[in-house]
């Protein structure tokens, strides 16, 4: 589980997190949502640690994150995993070195079972075929699926995914969705998932945060918020006529 | 004077991440090899072809401009000799090293910095700086006076090549090759060695740096490597300057 009390960021002065205060539970799709630059990617940053915030705290299962020594925050880190936007795999290593690399930096395994728990997490996101390629010769949904790969590699009690589905087309987003779930599930991971993909918010969330200009302004599910009436946040999710027609019609299902 | 202090600054605490035991001694020695075959080995050839060539025409020139009677011909084969040990196989070849190793150091880090490589890192617990940065500084320390020992000696073939063309009329093998082995000081080997473990330095640390620290996309990314050809020019020149005056004077 993860917890923050009172966070406040701002950047010279302009307040891009005000207050905010949530629980992201275990075993379940944690997302934040929101328009381009309502803080989400800002808050992502805060919990992971990139950034500091400028006042607030951070719970991982009780361990405080700000101003937590150097080598507990070392231990943390071994703890998460995190899929960037843009896969963030690197480039002059193959598939199968990139998952391998974090088992090579941290695991005390010999290297007989840290290539059998490699070519495990290779073959739970069906990336078997492609061990021997590198980046530059995958497609985006395979390089997704290899950042997942490298991300639960440590196995990991918090998993942190940026925009998973971005440039992928919507079948391919939707097998990225269902394998992250899964993985949730079967690791029982606290997962955390910042997207403005609609598809994944009805799919996937089980626990959703509606950030507005800095402020969270809703937290539900994905029942709750094709229901919802906060106008801020319908004017988000049902943006588009397709989903403005599935409100229309669950409504009417609802009316009878 | 605000901005130069506070890059000062950064560059000063990257090196102090940089320089701090490895992780993994084993994958730091991996990284190690890597950088010395890619930044060093594959710098071999154009060291080669440079040095040849330059110690062809030092020699010609030398050759063609001596025309008092009064100076002895050797003084050709002499001069090429201490314009290559001195100056050309250390500070000028590493001014060339500069541009290619240094351009190479910082569009690696750069790209990697702006694609989120090094944010994966350090979300993973890797010092990045350290796992970066450190096998490329030590891997150019340890390979180019290597590089500037093979310079000394094309450079020298190629002005002994130079002596057998013939070029200029007053040169001839015979007393070149004197010329080569007259008042030879062999604290200068020692001099043009020490200083391109210096430039190595100089090129690693601030092409790094400059990768380091890039914000933004491509277009930074290929600034930032401008910048640090540059930069490690200028440091070049400059450390070569004082360690002259501080080593010969």
């Amino acid at each position: 589980m993860i917890e923050i009390k009172n966070l406040t960021k701002s950047f010279e002065e302009k307040v891009v997190l005000h207050d905010i205060n949530t629980v992201f539970e275990t075993g379940k799709t944690n997302l934040i949502i929101g328009r381009s630059g309502s803080g989400k990617t800002v808050l992502l940053k805060n919990i992971i640690g990139l950034t500091q915030p400028d006042s607030g705290q951070i719970f991982y299962d009780g361990r405080e994150l700000i101003g937590m020594q150097k080598k507990e925050l070392n231990t943390l880190r071994r703890e998460m995993g995190m899929l960037f936007q843009g896969s963030a795999l690197f480039d002059s290593m193959t598939v199968f070195e990139n998952v391998m690399f974090p088992l090579n930096m941290f695991s005390k395994d010999s290297y007989k079972e840290r290539e059998k728990r490699a070519m495990f997490c290779l073959e739970r996101v069906n990336l078997l075929e492609a061990e021997h390629l590198f980046p530059s010769e995958i497609s985006g949904g395979m390089m997704k699926r290899a950042a997942i790969a490298r991300a639960i590699a440590l196995n990991p009690k918090y998993l942190f995914c940026d925009e998973p589905n971005s440039g992928l087309d919507p079948k391919t987003a939707l097998l990225i969705d269902d394998l992250i779930h899964g993985i949730t599930k079967d690791y029982k991971m606290t997962t955390i998932i910042n997207t403005h993909d609609m598809n994944s918010v009805i799919n996937i969330g089980e626990n959703i945060i509606f950030i507005k200009e800095g402020v969270k302004e809703w937290q539900g599910d994905s029942h709750k918020v094709i229901k919802s009436d906060n106008q801020a946040l319908n004017d988000f999710i049902f943006a588009s006529d397709l989903f403005k027609k599935v409100k229309e019609v669950e409504s009417q299902i609802e009316e009878g | 004077m605000n901005e130069s202090l506070h890059r000062l600054g950064e560059y000063v605490l990257l090196m102090k991440k940089s320089i701090s035991i490895p992780d993994r001694w084993s994958m730091f020695f991996k990284q190690l090899i890597r950088e010395i075959y890619k930044l060093g080995v594959d710098s071999l050839w154009i060291v080669i072809i440079i040095s040849v060539f330059i110690g062809t025409v030092i020699a010609i020139q030398i050759s063609l401009n001596i025309t008092s009677p009064l100076i002895p011909t050797f003084t050709i084969g002499y001069m090429t000799r201490e314009i290559i040990l001195l100056e050309f196989s250390s500070s000028i070849m590493c001014l060339i090293l500069a541009g290619k190793v240094g351009s190479n150091i910082a569009s690696e880090i750069g790209t990697m910095r702006v694609t989120e490589q090094i944010d994966a890192m350090e979300i993973m617990g890797v010092n990045a700086a350290n796992f970066l940065i450190l096998p490329k500084l030590l891997g150019l320390m340890a390979f180019i006076p290597v590089l500037v020992i093979i310079s000394m000696f094309t450079g020298i073939l190629g002005g002994t090549f130079a002596s057998y063309l013939g070029d200029g009329g007053v040169m001839t093998p015979t007393t070149f090759e004197y010329g080569l082995q007259i008042w030879f000081n062999p604290f200068y080997v020692w001099y043009s060695i020490v200083k391109s473990i210096v430039y190595a330095f100089i090129i690693a640390s601030t092409s790094s740096y400059f990768g380091y620290f890039v914000r933004g996309g491509a277009l930074e990314v290929g600034k930032a490597s401008t910048n640090s050809v540059v930069m490690s020019s200028i440091m070049i020149l400059m450390a070569d300057v004082i360690m002259t005056h501080i080593m010969l004077t």
